[in-house]
C-alpha cells in the first residue's frame, strides 16, 4: 500500500504526549492489536506504537496463515471436533513437558472462543480446501493469510478510536520498583507515559549480534524468516528491569530453508520439503543426517538446527526426476543438471565428492515399495548416516539441487507471566501494571517444539486477556 | 514492458504465489494456478483472464511491494489482459486501437457524430432536424428508417464476428481444442459465474475498491452496468420486432415495453457506469494498469453517455431538441459498437471463455463438484 508514510512527529502533534493514555501496546502484531481491541472495548484509551512502517506492520503476524484453537463440533471452517485433551496431549508431546500446564490449559480454553471473537472484529474465514486439508480439522485459516487478518484488525482498531503510530519503536522502559512509568520512542526523544503497559513485541530473532551471542559466528549465516523488527529490545528491557526470564535462551524454531532466501521476511514461500526424497549433503558433499527419518511436518524443524552445525551453515539437497514431483513447488527454481557431476559443479561442490556420496547411498538402497504416504520400506543397509524411509537411489535424470540454509521462525527465550498476563518479577511477584503477550511470553506454555498456528493462539488469548487486565488497572 | 519481460515476470510471481497459497479462498484463479508448475504464455494469458481485478490478493499479500519479491497480481494480470485484448483481435491493423484506447474510442465517436450529422443536414436540412417532431415515426422523419437499422446491424455482426474470432484464438492459445467445447456443464457453470459476478465476491469479503477495505460496491455497480446493458437491449430488440412485424413504429408511449425496459436499463447504465468510474477515480493507483484504466474509463464513459442521451431523448422528444439529441445519440451508439470489439467491451468474451475452462478443469480435479 503507498500511503504517505505516517510522520515521526505524530506523538509530538498528538496530545497524546501530554496527557498519559491508559494503555500503551508496544508491537502491533497480532498480540498487540488483540490487546488493542480489548481494552478500547472495555473504554480505555489505547495507543499503539509500531517500529515497522504501516507497509510492513504486524511483524510476523504477517506471515501467520491460520490458528489452532480448541472447538467440540465441525464448524462451516473446521471440518471436525478438537476436544480440550486432545489439544493439550498434542501439545504435552511437541514440548517433551516443557510447559506450564496451567497456563497451557487456560490458552486452551480460552481458544475456543477464538472463532467467534476474530471474525467479530472484521477477519474472515476460510471455508476448508485443498491446500489446507492437513490441518483442516484443527485450525481455522484466514481468509488471505496473516496480513489480511492484520488489515481487517487495524481497521476495527481504527474505528474503534485505537490510536496507532507507525515508525516507532520504543527503545526504553521506565520501570520504578516494578511499576512502570513511560516508554521513550525513536532514540529517546519521546517518552510516552501510559498508566499501564502492554508488552507485544515479539521474540529477538531477528537481531544478530544477539543470536552470535549463542551461536558464535554461525548467526551471521541464519536466514530470518520473518521481520527484521524482532529485534528483541522490550524483552532485554524487561529482563534489565528484573522480569524473570522463561525458556532456553539459545532456544530457537529453525528450519530447512531455500539458501537462496531474502535475509529477513522471506516468509512461507522459502521453504523446502525436498529432504525426504533425496540426500543432503555438506559442502564437503558429505550427508550428514537420516533424511527420511519420519514424516517431514514431524522432522523440518531440526533441520534448520543440523544445517547450523555444518560447515558455513549450508547444505545441498540432491534429488532426481523421481523425486521432485513428491514436495510443493519451491519459490526458487532447482539447479538442474544431466549429471551429478555436472550438477556438483554448478552449485559448487567437489563433483568426485558428490558422485561418492551419490554411489554410495545408491549401493545401500535396498528395494522396496515407495510411498510418500506412510514410513515405507525403502531403506538403507550399512549406510552411515542410514536413510530411513523412501531412500530410492538417485539414478534418473535430470538431477536437481537446492542450497539449504537455516531459516529462524522464532525464538523461545521470554518473560514469565501470571494468569492476568501480569510480567512476574524476580521477587515472584507480578508487575502492577506491566502486561506481556505473544511470543515476548510465548515461552510459558512452549518451550520447544512447535504445533502449527499455536503461536497465534497463545498471542491472541494472551492478548485479549492483557488487554482486558490492562483496562481494568488503567480505569479503577 | 516487452511481452517476453511481462512473460518471465509473469512466471515469477506466479511462482511464489504457487509456493504460498494464502490467497486460495478469494478467486479462481489461484486454484488454477495450483494445477501447474510452470507457467507458460498459455497459462499465464487463462489465468490473467480468470483475474476479475478484485484487488484483494494485492492486500492480503505479504509480498506486495514494498517487499523486495514485489508481487502485485492485480497489475501483472491487467498489462496481460490488456495484451491479450491486443493480440487476439482482427485483424491486425486495427490492434494499434488498444494502445491509446481512449483517445481512439473519443475520435471514432466524435467521427460518428460529424459523420451523422452532416448526412442529416444534407440529406434532411437543418428545417427538419430543428423542427418538432410528433406521432409515429417522428424519430425517421430525422433519421430514415433505413439508416437507423442497416448500418447498426452491419456493425453489430462485424463486431460479433470479430470477437467470435478473438474467442477461438483465445481457446486455441491456452491450449484448448475446439471438441471438448462441447460441454454443456461447464458452459452453465460459467455462465452462472458470469452472471453472478462469482469472483467479485472475494470468498464472502467483496473487493478491495476503493482501498484496503473489502466492499461489494463493485459488484453491485457492474451488475447495474451489465444487466441495464442487457434491458437496453432487450428494448431495441422488441422494438424492432413492434416495427418489423406488428407495424408500430417509434417512438413508443411511456408505458409500452421498449420505454420501460429502456428506461430501467438506461437508470441501470447511470448508476453503474458512474459508480464504477467513481470507484476507479478513488480508488489505489498501485494495483491498476494503466492501459487498462484508459480502456475502462473510455468504455464507461461512452456508456454513460449513451444511456444520458437516451435518456434525455425521451425526456425532450415531443420537442425541437429532439432532432439533435436523436443525432448526439446515434452517435453514441454507433461508438458503443464500433469500438466494442476493439476496447474493454471486449472482456465480456474472454473472462466468459476463461470461466468455461475453468469449470471444465474443476470438473476434472473434482468430478461431481
Amino acid at each position: 500500500m503507498a500511503r504517505p508514510a505516517v510522520v515521526h512527529d505524530y506523538l509530538l502533534m498528538n496530545s497524546l504526549v501530554t496527557q498519559p493514555v491508559d494503555v500503551l501496546v508496544v508491537g502491533g502484531g497480532n498480540a498487540g492489536l488483540c490487546a488493542a481491541i480489548t481494552a478500547r472495548r472495555a473504554g480505555a484509551r489505547v495507543l499503539v506504537l509500531e517500529s515497522a512502517t504501516q507497509d510492513f506492520r504486524a511483524g510476523n503476524s504477517r506471515h501467520t496463515r491460520d490458528i489452532r484453537y480448541m472447538h467440540k463440533s465441525a464448524t462451516r471452517y473446521v471440518t471436525g471436533a478438537y476436544a480440550e485433551e486432545e489439544f493439550w496431549e498434542d501439545l504435552r508431546q511437541v514440548t517433551g513437558g516443557e510447559t506450564n500446564e496451567r497456563l497451557a490449559r487456560l490458552t486452551i480454553q480460552a481458544s475456543e472462543d477464538l472463532e467467534a471473537w476474530i471474525a467479530m472484529n472484521g477477519v474472515r474465514w476460510q471455508k476448508p480446501l485443498r491446500g489446507t486439508l492437513h490441518l483442516a480439522r484443527s485450525n481455522l485459516f484466514m481468509l488471505g493469510g496473516g496480513k489480511a487478518m492484520m488489515n481487517a484488525y487495524y481497521q476495527t482498531a481504527s474505528n474503534l478510536g485505537v490510536e496507532v503510530a507507525y515508525e516507532s519503536e520504543v527503545h526504553e522502559l521506565k520501570i520504578r520498583d516494578g511499576e512502570f512509568i513511560s516508554a521513550s520512542c525513536n532514540d529517546e526523544r519521546r517518552e510516552v507515559r501510559a498508566k499501564t503497559v502492554v508488552v507485544a513485541s515479539g521474540g529477538f530473532e531477528a537481531n544478530i549480534p544477539w543470536l552470535r551471542e549463542y551461536w558464535g559466528d554461525a548467526a551471521d549465516n541464519f536466514i530470518i524468516r520473518g521481520t527484521k523488527q524482532n529485534q528483541g529490545r522490550m524483552l532485554k528491557e524487561l529482563l534489565k528491569h528484573g522480569a524473570q526470564p522463561i525458556g532456553d535462551p539459545r532456544g530457537c524454531h529453525a528450519v530447512a530453508l531455500d539458501g537462496r532466501a531474502p535475509k529477513f521476511d522471506g516468509g512461507i514461500v522459502t521453504r523446502l520439503d525436498s529432504v525426504p526424497f533425496g540426500i543432503v549433503v555438506n559442502k564437503e558433499a558429505k550427508r550428514f543426517y537420516d533424511e527420511g527419518e519420519d514424516f517431514w511436518p514431524k522432522r523440518y524443524a531440526i533441520w534448520g538446527g543440523l544445517i547450523a552445525r555444518q560447515p558455513d551453515q549450508i547444505a545441498y539437497s540432491v534429488v532426481d526426476a523421481k523425486g521432485l514431483p513428491h514436495f510443493m513447488p519451491s519459490v526458487f527454481p532447482p539447479v538442474e543438471a544431466d549429471s551429478i557431476p555436472k550438477l556438483a559443479t554448478t552449485l559448487g561442490l567437489d563433483p568426485a565428492g558428490l558422485g561418492a556420496a551419490v554411489n554410495e547411498f545408491n549401493r545401500a538402497a535396498r528395494p522396496g515399495v515407495f510411498d510418500p504416504g506412510s514410513l515405507d520400506s525403502c531403506r538403507t543397509e550399512g549406510l552411515d548416516p542410514p536413510k530411513s524411509h523412501w531412500a530410492r537411489p538417485i539414478d534418473t535424470p535430470p538431477y536437481y539441487g537446492y542450497p539449504l540454509r537455516p531459516g529462524i521462525t522464532f525464538t523461545y527465550l521470554g518473560v514469565t507471566v501470571d494468569e492476568q498476563a501480569r510480567v512476574v518479577m524476580h521477587d515472584n511477584q507480578p508487575a502492577k501494571n506491566i502486561f506481556a503477550a505473544g511470543e515476548v511470553m510465548a515461552g510459558n506454555i512452549l518451550r520447544k517444539g512447535y504445533l502449527a498456528g499455536f503461536g497465534l493462539t497463545i498471542g491472541s488469548v494472551f492478548g485479549r486477556i492483557a488487554g482486558r487486565e490492562a483496562a481494568r488497572y488503567a480505569r479503577f | 514492458m516487452p511481452a517476453s519481460d511481462l512473460l518471465k515476470d509473469g512466471a515469477r510471481q506466479m511462482m511464489i504465489c504457487n509456493a504460498c497459497r494464502y490467497c486460495e479462498g478469494y478467486c479462481a484463479v489461484f486454484p488454477a494456478m495450483e494445477q501447474r508448475r510452470i507457467f507458460t504464455k498459455a497459462d499465464l494469458v487463462y489465468l490473467a483472464n480468470l483475474c476479475f481485478d478484485c484487488r484483494d490478493c494485492y492486500y492480503a499479500c505479504q509480498y506486495a511491494p514494498p517487499h523486495e519479491f514485489g508481487v502485485n497480481i492485480p497489475k501483472l494480470m491487467g498489462e496481460l489482459r490488456a495484451d491479450t485484448y491486443r493480440e487476439f483481435s482482427w485483424p491486425a491493423i486495427l490492434s494499434g486501437l488498444f494502445k491509446r484506447n481512449g483517445l481512439a474510442v473519443s475520435l471514432i465517436t466524435a467521427g460518428a457524430l460529424v459523420a451523422i450529422s452532416i448526412l442529416v443536414l444534407v440529406f434532411k436540412g437543418s428545417d427538419i432536424l430543428f423542427a418538432t417532431h410528433l406521432g409515429e415515426g417522428a424519430f425517421y422523419r430525422v433519421v430514415p428508417y433505413a439508416a437507423m437499422t442497416v448500418p447498426p446491424l452491419v456493425i453489430a455482426l462485424y463486431g460479433l464476428a470479430v470477437l467470435f474470432a478473438g474467442a477461438l484464438r483465445f481457446w486455441r492459445e491456452t491450449r484448448g481444442s475446439l471438441s471438448e467445447v462441447i460441454d454443456a456443464g461447464a458452459f452453465w457453470r460459467a455462465t452462472q459465474d458470469a452472471f453472478g459476478l462469482t469472483y467479485l465476491k472475494g470468498g464472502g469479503a467483496g473487493c478491495n475498491y476503493p482501498d484496503a477495505r473489502f466492499s461489494q460496491s463493485r459488484r453491485w455497480f457492474h451488475h447495474l452496468v451489465f444487466y441495464g446493458f442487457l434491458f437496453d437491449l432487450a428494448s431495441t430488440s422488441i422494438a424492432a420486432f413492434y416495427d418489423h412485424f406488428l407495424g408500430w413504429q417509434a417512438p413508443y408511449p411511456l408505458w409500452s415495453w421498449p420505454v420501460v425496459l429502456g428506461t430501467i436499463g438506461g437508470v441501470g447504465l447511470l448508476i453503474g457506469t458512474s459508480g464504477l468510474l467513481y470507484l476507479k477515480w478513488t480508488s489505489d493507483r498501485d494495483p491498476s494498469t494503466e492501459r487498462m484504466a484508459n480502456m475502462d474509463i473510455a468504455f464507461l464513459l461512452l456508456l454513460l453517455l449513451t444511456s444520458l442521451t437516451g435518456m434525455l431523448l425521451l425526456a425532450f422528444r415531443q420537442n425541437a431538441a429532439m432532432g439533435t439529441l436523436l443525432v448526439i445519440h446515434l452517435a453514441m451508439v454507433a461508438g458503443v459498437f464500433i469500438t466494442a470489439p476493439y476496447g474493454k467491451f471486449a472482456h465480456v468474451v474472454y473472462r466468459y471463455a476463461a470461466l468455461v475452462r475453468y469449470a471444465m478443469e474443476q470438473k476434472r480435479i473434482q468430478p461431481g463438484a
